[in-house]
C-alpha cells in the first residue's frame, strides 16, 4: 500500500516561508503542503516595497508567487487567515476562522511587525509603520492629502520611507535618536556623507532627538521631543525597528526569547515544528534582512527533504540602501577598534568612500559609499573570512593595472559554496546558476534571468552572475557572453550600424535576414532600434516602418493604461496664445477629455482621448504634434528672458521657440529635452536637460548630458559661445553626433558618460570642419521630416487601419 | 438553450494591415485582429493576460508572436500562450479566410465573458 504523503503546514505566506517551500519543491520533498497567510495578498517581495513607494514598481511587479504558482504545485493556500495556536498533542493547526488542519511537520514563518514606540499618542490617526502593503498604501494616500511628514528612525527602512515620501512631494524630516544615520551599519564618515547626500535630495533631519509624545487630537499634528522642542507633522512613519512576531509561538507554548528560539536546523522547542525568518532567534540573533532568511530556509528545506546538510551557523549581514542615486553598502564589522587594520580611501570630490577592516589580516568588514561596484565581491570576502593578499587589495581598491583584474575575478566565485545565495531578491543559489549554464547551455545573463529569475528584481547581483558565467564557461565566455542589442542577435549596436552601411541594407527585414537574426522578424527591442538606425543612416530614403514602432510613436499619441490616449499639441518654447488656448478648451470639451494637465515641459496634456477620436482631435486642434511620445525633441523649456524679465540678458523665449522649431520631429536615440535661460538664475532648469543653455551678458553657455529622470544627473559645462549662430551650430553638432553614436534608448546622460565629455568636446569644438559637417548632416536630415498628423489625416487607409474600430 | 458556436464575418483581408493590429467589436467581445507577415490572420481577445490588463491590438508583431504594448509580454498568437519567463494565456479564437473574407468563430459562452 502506498504511504500517504506527509502533511506540511507553513504558517506565514512571506518570503522566508515560501522561499523554504520553493526549495523543498526543488529538492523533491514529498509533502502535501498547506500555507496560511494573514494578509489578503499572494506572496510578495517585501524588500521591494521601497520601490513601490518610490513609484518605480507596482504591487503586481513585486509579487513573487501568484495564485497560479500555488495551484501548479498543488499547494492549498488560505489567505486572510490567522493561525491562533498549534495543538501539539493532537497535531493540529487551529485558526481564527475555526479551521483545524492536521500536520506532520509545521513551519512558523510569521515574520515581524513594525516596532511602534510606546509613547503617548502613538495610536493616533496618521501614524503608521513601514512593513507591508497596507503601510505602503497609507503612505501613498497620505502624500495626496498632507504636506508635512516625520519619519522616526534613521535606519535603513526609515531612510527609504523618507526618500519615498519626498518623491511623493511631501516635506519630510527624519528624526533620529543618535547623531549618526544607519549607525548599526555605517561608520561616522559614511554616515555623514549619507546625510549630506540625502539633504541634497531634499530630506530634512532632526538628529539626536528623542520623541516623547505625538501631539494632536484624533489625528497626529506633531512630535514633542525630550528637550521640549516640537516638530509639526501631519503624518508620522515609525521605522525604529522590527519586533519578531512570536505571539502564535508563545500561545502554543514554544520557547521564545526575543524571537522564536531555534537550533542549527531551525527546530523549535516543540517537536516537528520549525521556524525561519525574522520571527526566529538563532544563537541569540534575530535577523531583519533578506539573505539570512534564504540561508535559513535552505538548511530547513534540505533537512525536511531528507538531504544531508551542515547546520545553519548564522549569517554575515550585508546592507545596501535601496534609494536611487544613493549607493551605500556595508558588510560585517564596520567600527574600527585598536585590533583592526584599516584600509580606507575617501574622495571628497567624487563623494566616494571605501573602508575595509582587517583583523589579523583577515577581511572582517567593509563600508562603501558612492561607488558600490565592489560590494558583491567584498560581501563574499567577508563572508568567507578571506585573508588579504596583494591581488585582492589591487582588485578591491581599484589599484590594479587594466586587464589584470578580469581574470582574477573568476577566482573568487570558484571558492563560493554551491548553496550560497547569489540573488537575494529571488533566492537563487550559485548552484542553480551553474546548473542553468551546464544543463541548458545558457551563456548570457538574460538567459539565466529567464530561467532562474536571478537579476530579475533589483539587479544588484548582476556582476556576480556574470562572474559565475565567466567561471563556468572559461575560454568560451568571451564568445558566448558577447552581448547583442537583444536576444535576437549577438551583434552590438556599432556592428549593426557598420554592417548596414557596408552592405547597404535598407529594411529591418533585410538587416535581420542578412545578419542572421535568431528570431527572423526580431522583437520589441530590436525592431524599433534597427528602424531608428536605418532612418539615421538614410534620412532621405528610409521608409519609416510603422509596424516596427512602439505603440505611442505609431499612433503619435501616448497610450494610457486603460487604452485611451493623451494628445499634446506643440507650444514652441512653452508659449501659446489665447486663440490656441480657446481651441484647446473647445476640443477638450467636445471630445470629453478627462484631464487637462500642464506637463513638466510647459505644455498641455489632453488626457483620456478615445482611440477612435484621436484623429478628429488632431484635425480640429489643427496644431503640430508636440511629440510627447517620441524618441526625439520633446520640449525646449524657457524662462521669460529679456523680453519681460528685469534680470534677463538674452531673449530666451525667442531662442527656445526657434530651437524647438528647428529640431522638432527628428528621430533621436531617446527622448531629448532642452532648456534656454535668459540669465544665470536658471529659472528654466537647464542643469537637468540634454542640452541646457544659459544666457549671460556676452553670449551663451551650453551644458549637456543633464537628466532629471530615473537617474538624475547634473549637466556638464560644454562650451561658451558669443553669437546665436554659433549656439545653433554647436547644438546641431552635438545632437547629430548623439544621433550617430548613441545606442537606441540611450539618454545623453548615459551617452556623455560612455563617450566621455572631453571626447565630445574634441569632436564638436576641436575642429571647425567637423562641427560644420555634423551641422550640415543634421540639416539634411531635418529637411526630410514632416508633421505626422498632417500625413496621417491625408492618408485615409493608414488612418482607418490604425484608429478605427470595426463593429460586427 | 442554444450553445452552438457563432461564426462572425469581420471584414476582408485587405482591411488588416500586415503586422499592425486592429480592434473589432464582435457582439460583446472586443477582438484584436493581427495579420502576420505570411498573410495569416489571428484573433485574440483584446485584453492582456497580464494582471494589469490593457489592450493588445497595438503590440509589435514578430512572426507568430505578439509583444504586449503595455507590459512587453511575449504572446503566441496561435495558442495565446504567454512565453517564459512570464506566465499566462490570452484568449484566442479560430479564424478562417475564404475568398478574401475573414471569419472568426466565437463560442456561444463568450458573450458573457465581458
Amino acid at each position: 500500500m502506498a504511504a500517504e504523503r506527509e502533511k506540511l503546514v507553513l504558517i506565514g505566506n512571506g518570503m522566508a516561508g515560501v522561499g523554504t517551500i520553493e526549495q523543498i519543491l526543488k529538492l523533491g520533498g514529498a509533502y502535501d503542503i498547506t500555507v496560511f497567510g494573514s494578509e489578503p495578498h499572494p506572496n510578495y517581495n517585501r524588500i521591494m516595497l521601497s520601490y513601490v513607494l518610490e513609484g518605480s514598481k507596482t504591487i503586481e511587479d513585486i509579487i513573487l508567487n501568484d495564485l497560479g504558482w500555488y495551484e501548479d504545485n498543488h499547494i492549498t493556500l488560505h489567505t486572510g487567515t490567522t493561525v491562533t495556536r498549534i495543538d501539539e498533542q493532537n497535531k493540529l493547526i487551529l485558526t481564527d476562522n475555526g479551521l483545524a488542519v492536521p500536520y506532520d511537520k509545521a513551519i512558523i514563518a510569521t515574520g515581524s511587525n513594525s516596532f511602534i514606540l510606546p509613547v503617548p499618542g502613538s495610536t493616533k490617526d496618521g501614524v503608521v509603520g513601514f512593513r507591508d502593503i497596507a503601510d505602503c498604501d497609507a503612505m501613498l494616500e497620505a502624500a495626496k492629502q498632507y504636506r508635512t511628514a516625520a519619519v522616526i528612525g534613521g535606519g535603513l527602512l526609515g531612510l527609504e520611507a523618507a526618500k519615498g515620501l519626498v518623491n511623493l512631494g511631501m516635506d519630510v524630516t527624519v528624526v533620529h535618536l543618535l547623531e549618526d544615520l544607519m549607525e548599526r551599519q555605517l561608520d561616522r564618515t559614511a554616515s555623514s556623507m549619507l546625510q549630506a547626500e540625502l539633504t541634497r535630495q531634499g530630506v530634512k533631519f532632526a538628529m539626536g532627538k528623542q520623541t516623547v509624545e505625538l501631539t494632536g487630537e484624533e489625528r497626529v499634528t506633531g512630535l514633542r521631543f525630550s528637550d521640549g522642542s516640537e516638530l509639526p507633522a501631519e503624518f508620522v512613519v515609525m521605522a525604529v525597528g522590527i519586533k519578531p512576531n512570536v505571539q502564535l509561538a508563545k500561545d502554543s507554548g514554544i520557547t521564545v526569547n526575543r524571537g522564536i528560539v531555534v537550533d542549527d536546523y531551525m527546530q523549535t522547542s516543540m517537536s516537528d515544528v520549525y521556524s525561519v525568518g525574522e520571527c526566529t532567534e538563532h544563537r541569540g540573533t534575530c535577523y531583519g534582512l533578506v539573505a539570512p532568511l534564504f540561508e535559513q530556509g535552505m538548511v530547513l528545506a534540505k533537512h525536511l527533504s531528507g538531504v544531508q546538510t551542515p547546520g545553519y551557523e548564522g549569517s554575515v549581514v550585508a546592507t545596501k540602501l535601496k534609494i536611487s542615486g544613493v549607493d551605500v553598502f556595508s558588510a560585517g564589522e564596520f567600527t574600527e577598534t585598536p585590533e583592526h587594520t584599516v584600509i580606507s580611501a575617501k574622495d571628497e570630490w567624487k563623494r566616494t568612500y571605501k573602508k575595509i577592516l582587517l583583523k589579523d589580516n583577515v577581511i572582517v568588514g567593509a563600508v562603501l559609499f558612492g561607488d558600490v561596484t565592489e560590494s558583491a565581491n567584498l560581501q563574499k570576502l567577508v563572508k568567507n573570512s578571506t585573508e588579504m593578499t596583494n591581488e585582492i587589495y589591487d582588485e578591491v581598491m581599484g589599484t590594479s593595472c587594466c586587464g589584470g583584474g578580469g581574470a582574477k575575478k573568476g577566482m573568487s566565485v570558484e571558492a563560493m559554496a554551491d548553496e550560497e545565495i547569489v540573488c537575494g531578491c529571488n533566492g537563487v543559489t550559485k548552484k542553480a546558476i551553474v546548473d542553468a549554464v551546464t544543463e541548458n547551455g545558457f551563456t548570457t545573463v538574460d538567459e539565466i534571468k529567464a530561467c532562474t529569475g536571478a537579476t530579475r528584481s533589483c539587479g544588484g547581483c548582476k556582476p556576480v552572475v556574470e562572474q559565475i558565467l565567466q567561471f563556468v564557461l572559461g575560454d568560451s565566455f568571451q564568445q558566448g557572453a558577447k552581448q547583442g542589442i537583444c536576444s535576437c542577435t549577438s551583434l552590438g549596436r556599432d556592428e549593426i550600424v557598420a554592417e548596414i552601411t557596408a552592405k547597404g541594407l535598407r529594411t529591418t527585414k533585410e538587416v535581420m535576414n542578412v545578419l542572421d537574426w535568431k528570431q527572423a522578424e526580431g522583437c520589441s527591442k530590436c525592431r524599433p532600434a534597427v528602424n531608428y538606425y536605418l532612418g539615421m543612416i538614410y534620412p532621405d530614403t528610409h521608409e519609416d516602418e510603422k509596424e516596427s514602432r512602439f505603440v505611442n510613436e505609431r499612433m503619435s499619441a501616448n497610450i494610457q493604461k486603460d487604452g485611451t490616449y493623451t494628445v499634446i499639441p506643440r507650444m514652441y518654447g512653452g508659449v501659446t496664445t489665447p486663440e490656441d488656448l480657446k481651441r484647446i478648451a473647445d476640443v477638450s470639451l467636445k471630445y470629453d477629455v478627462k484631464v487637462v494637465k500642464v506637463t513638466g515641459g510647459q505644455r498641455l496634456d489632453l488626457i483620456g482621448v478615445k482611440k477612435e477620436d484621436v484623429p478628429k482631435v488632431w484635425e480640429e486642434l489643427d496644431m503640430p504634434s508636440g511629440y510627447g511620445y517620441a524618441k526625439s525633441l520633446r520640449t525646449v523649456k524657457t524662462c521669460v528672458g529679456s523680453q519681460f524679465c528685469r534680470f534677463g540678458t538674452q531673449d530666451s523665449m525667442g531662442m527656445g521657440a526657434m530651437l524647438e522649431r528647428k529640431y522638432e520631429r527628428l528621430d533621436m536615440p531617446a527622448k531629448f529635452k532642452m532648456a534656454v535661460n535668459g540669465c544665470p538664475r536658471n529659472c528654466a532648469e537647464s542643469c537637468t536637460k540634454d542640452i541646457g543653455i544659459v544666457g549671460n551678458d556676452g553670449g551663451w553657455e551650453v551644458f549637456i548630458g543633464g537628466n532629471g529622470g530615473i537617474k538624475p544627473r547634473i549637466a556638464d559645462a560644454f562650451c561658451k559661445v558669443k553669437t546665436d549662430e554659433e549656439l545653433v551650430e554647436v547644438c546641431s553638432a552635438v545632437i547629430q553626433y548623439y544621433r550617430e553614436t548613441g545606442n537606441y534608448l540611450e539618454r545623453t546622460s548615459e551617452w556623455v558618460e560612455r563617450m566621455g565629455l572631453e571626447h565630445i568636446q574634441t569632436v564638436v569644438m576641436g575642429n571647425d570642419d567637423n562641427r560644420k559637417e555634423l551641422a550640415a548632416r543634421i540639416d539634411f536630415a531635418l529637411a526630410q521630416v514632416s508633421d505626422p498628423w498632417k500625413k496621417m489625416l491625408d492618408d485615409k487607409n493608414t488612418r482607418t487601419a490604425l484608429f478605427e474600430e470595426t463593429q460586427v | 438553450m442554444e450553445r452552438s458556436n457563432r461564426e462572425c464575418t469581420i471584414g476582408t483581408v485587405e482591411d488588416f494591415m500586415l503586422q499592425i493590429g486592429r480592434v473589432v467589436h464582435a457582439g460583446e467581445v472586443e477582438l484584436a485582429i493581427f495579420r502576420t507577415s505570411d498573410g495569416a490572420v489571428y484573433a485574440v481577445r483584446n485584453h492582456s493576460p497580464h494582471p494589469k490588463g490593457g489592450p493588445l491590438a497595438e503590440g509589435i508583431v514578430s512572426g507568430y508572436y505578439l509583444y504586449d504594448p503595455l507590459h512587453d509580454w511575449k504572446i503566441d498568437l496561435r495558442t495565446g500562450e504567454v512565453q517564459a519567463p512570464d506566465r499566462g494565456q490570452a484568449e484566442v479564437y479560430p479564424v478562417t479566410v475564404e475568398g478574401g473574407v475573414v471569419k472568426v468563430t466565437l463560442p456561444a459562452a463568450v458573450t458573457t465573458l465581458n
